[in-house]
């Protein structure tokens, strides 16, 4: 194989085939996909805005990805929805307004496809977020106390948005108070919930 | 048959052997000596270069490496720090040692045996010391802004647009410098090696500019994109590490135990299956994922098709070995690419295995993806740029490798830690995702039972480490002149010696 314009040209063919076959392909596929109408006159999915925009960017330069998933198998694959992780199988609908889709790879914590629905409450994912073992001991998620602010106790009173730890975990000296960026991450993973029905079959 | 025929000689003989190409002739010619004693000083300043930065990088990722494995067991370690949490370390160690490290070594070899099959020097040196410079400052620079967290998750490209641009710049005077040198090749055959360079320095681009206009860009809608990510994943693996790495192993392997390779129509048939299947196999990222079967199965049909050409780089490479395997005692070259070749067997039958429904049910979102994926990028590709680089550094430089006992330390802390990585995590990994199956298994007891096998990462990781630390010693010693003076290649194949080699052949034989 001595002529190199042979050589250049499959070079160039092998893979522009597979990136209109894998990529552009796929593409036009998801194009026409339009949000689906509940009989309450609402649609989803939602697309993120005000705080749980924000919130996601938060999502995305903590890594969260890194260890959490965002979809859901189908029901005869791996136990994803027998575990109540989701109700039904994540569908291509359900990520139009993503960019990027945050569907992950990696399962070293639970996957987070319906996080708001499994889990609304807020203090909750305060408390994890501060510490995860305050709520799920023997987690190995990192705390992310950098997103809270620590006030001193002093004789001043209690901030209202302070977080209540249980008995063991409090600290005496100091009250603890969610940054902006956490309280958008909580609004955010709040809004995680892709349990309505799309139309489809599984 | 031998018309492709690389080069006989060994490690040893020097700068030593002719590159006939053509001719099964083992002597090399006065002018031989000289033409690739010139070549090899037309690639000098900058391979060195691009040596000696990717070697830091090595170290800086392996660093980062490190943080993120102990953060899997001890989550309290370093965690109020925000720009060392486990979610900035983990990107930053994969795009340090994937654009720093294998990528900065990958094109000083490719630069290398470019010029040494085309038989031409390489030409614009002041470009590709710029095209370094710009690549370890866009990838300092996009590291930094990783850390801080200014980024968008999206696997292997989180580097911001802006260093993308740069590196994609950069890699366009590397293409032309490439082609340049393949271009004034003075020999009519080309040799396999020379292939797959040609093919690797086309591909990179096309699918890093695609892959940003996708993305980054906002070319695709949503799943969309996830598709457009592991295409380009997948594909950084399979259509530019792999092509060097194989090019290497294609020139190395009988060049140092001097015959020449088995079959050249086996050859031919490798290169062109890994062209038309190795694009296809990335949606197998994806399976059971909001995506269309086809589109899934698409991947895991042209995964097992990878078997074609896996078996038959395999079966050529061991065929040339045949009989030669005692000489992995004395030529740290050999020992390391045949590892890395062994590796590129085993890594490509597992990740055709890993594409199946019924495997990946099972192995899909757990460590058990991780260690295959270090025996990739590692335990192949890495450890074959090591055997690449003892080769050509003390060609470049003159020198010999300052010291024997490096060498050995560097490649024993590597394997053992290689191996220790992959057989903990791989096991520790099939375990959670069988757990994880089980779905009356609580979350919190898997991650329990985890915990031994992420010490035994953190242990593995270390090992590997201390080789990284005895590899860049031997390079800077290697840049600072401080090893012997090479002999000349006439004396040097009668003596036999110097630290290059492992140990005397005459004493083992």
């Amino acid at each position: 194989m001595n002529r190199s314009i042979s050589l250049l040209a499959g070079v160039l063919f092998t893979v522009a085939a597979s990136f209109v076959g894998l990529v552009l392909i796929p593409d036009w596929q998801f194009v026409p996909l339009e949000p689906v109408q509940l009989d309450d006159g609402t649609t989803r999915p939602v697309p993120p805005e005000g705080s749980v925009a924000e919130g996601r960017l938060v999502y995305n330069e903590l890594g969260c990805i890194y260890c959490h998933t965002q979809q859901i198998r189908p029901d005869n694959f791996g136990t994803d929805q027998q575990r109540g992780w989701g109700t039904r199988q994540t569908e291509p609908l359900d990520h139009i307004y993503d960019e990027p889709p945050l569907l992950g790879t990696m399962r070293s914590g639970p996957d987070l496809a319906n996080i708001g629905a499994r889990q609304p409450s807020r203090s909750w994912h305060h408390l994890h977020m501060f510490n995860p073992v305050i709520t799920s001991p023997g987690s190995n998620m990192p705390p992310h106390r950098f997103l809270y602010e620590a006030i001193p106790r002093g004789d001043g009173e209690r901030p209202d948005e302070a977080l209540n730890f249980p008995e063991e975990f409090d600290d005496p000296h100091h009250w603890w108070v969610p940054t902006d960026r956490a309280e958008a991450l909580v609004d955010y993973l709040l809004s995680l919930d892709h349990t309505y029905p799309t139309g489809r079959g599984q | 048959m031998t018309d492709d025929s690389p080069p006989p000689t060994s490690d040893s003989s020097a700068s030593s052997a002719p590159m006939p190409e053509g001719s099964p002739d083992q002597e090399s010619s006065p002018r031989d000596m000289v033409d690739r004693a010139r070549i090899d000083a037309s690639c000098r300043g900058p391979v060195l270069f691009f040596f000696l930065t990717a070697a830091a990088w090595l170290l800086i990722g392996s660093a980062l490496a490190l943080l993120a494995s102990i953060k899997m067991h001890s989550p309290e370690f370093l965690s109020d720090t925000e720009w060392l949490t486990f979610g900035r370390v983990r990107p930053a160690h994969l795009n340090t040692v994937i654009y720093g490290w294998s990528s900065l070594a990958g094109m000083g070899v490719l630069f290398w045996l470019q010029a040494r099959l085309s038989r031409a020097e390489l030409r614009f040196q002041k470009l590709l010391y710029a095209v370094g410079i710009l690549w370890n400052l866009a990838i300092a620079g996009g590291t930094v802004v990783l850390l801080t967290g200014r980024y968008l998750s999206i696997e292997w490209l989180e580097f911001p647009v802006w260093t993308a641009a740069l590196l994609g710049l950069g890699f366009v005077a590397v293409m032309v410098t490439s082609l340049d040198t393949f271009r004034r090749r003075t020999h009519h055959h080309v040799y396999v090696s020379q292939w797959y360079l040609f093919g690797a320095v086309f591909w990179f681009p096309i699918l890093y500019v695609l892959a940003h206009a996708m993305i980054h860009l906002g070319g695709a809608t949503g799943v969309a994109q996830a598709t457009a990510n592991w295409w380009f994943a997948h594909n950084v693996l399979g259509i530019w590490f792999t092509p060097i790495g194989l090019a290497a192993a294609y020139y190395f392997i009988p060049k140092v135990i001097g015959r020449p390779i088995h079959s050249y129509y086996l050859s031919l048939l490798g290169f062109w299956t890994l062209a038309l299947f190795y694009n296809w196999a990335g949606t197998h990222h994806l399976i059971g994922g909001p995506l269309p079967v086809w589109l899934t199965t698409v991947g895991t049909v042209a995964s097992m098709m990878m078997f074609i050409p896996v078996i038959t780089v395999a079966i050529n490479h061991h065929m040339t070995m045949i009989g030669h395997f005692q000489k992995l005692k004395f030529s740290p070259t050999l020992r390391f690419i045949v590892f890395g070749a062994m590796s590129y067997t085993v890594v490509s039958f597992q990740g055709s295995l890993m594409s199946l429904r019924i495997v990946n049910e099972t192995s899909h979102f757990t460590h058990y993806t991780v260690a295959h994926a270090h025996l990739g990028m590692y335990a192949f590709f890495t450890m074959v740029l090591f055997g690449s680089i003892y080769y050509i550094a003390p060609r470049l430089t003159g020198r010999e490798w300052a010291s024997a006992r490096l060498i050995k330390i560097h490649f024993w802390s590597v394997a053992v830690g290689m191996i220790m990585y992959f057989t903990g995590l791989s096991w520790g990994g099939w375990r959670q995702g069988e757990q994880m199956n089980h779905d009356t298994m609580p979350f919190l007891d898997i991650v329990a039972e985890l915990m031994p096998y992420f010490w035994s990462r953190s242990v593995a990781g270390i090992l590997m480490t201390v080789g990284h630390i005895a590899f860049a010693i031997l390079l800077w010693k290697m840049w600072r002149g401080e090893g012997q003076k090479r002999l000349r290649a006439r004396k040097l194949e009668q003596q036999q010696e110097g630290p290059t080699l492992l140990a005397r052949p005459e004493e083992d034989s």
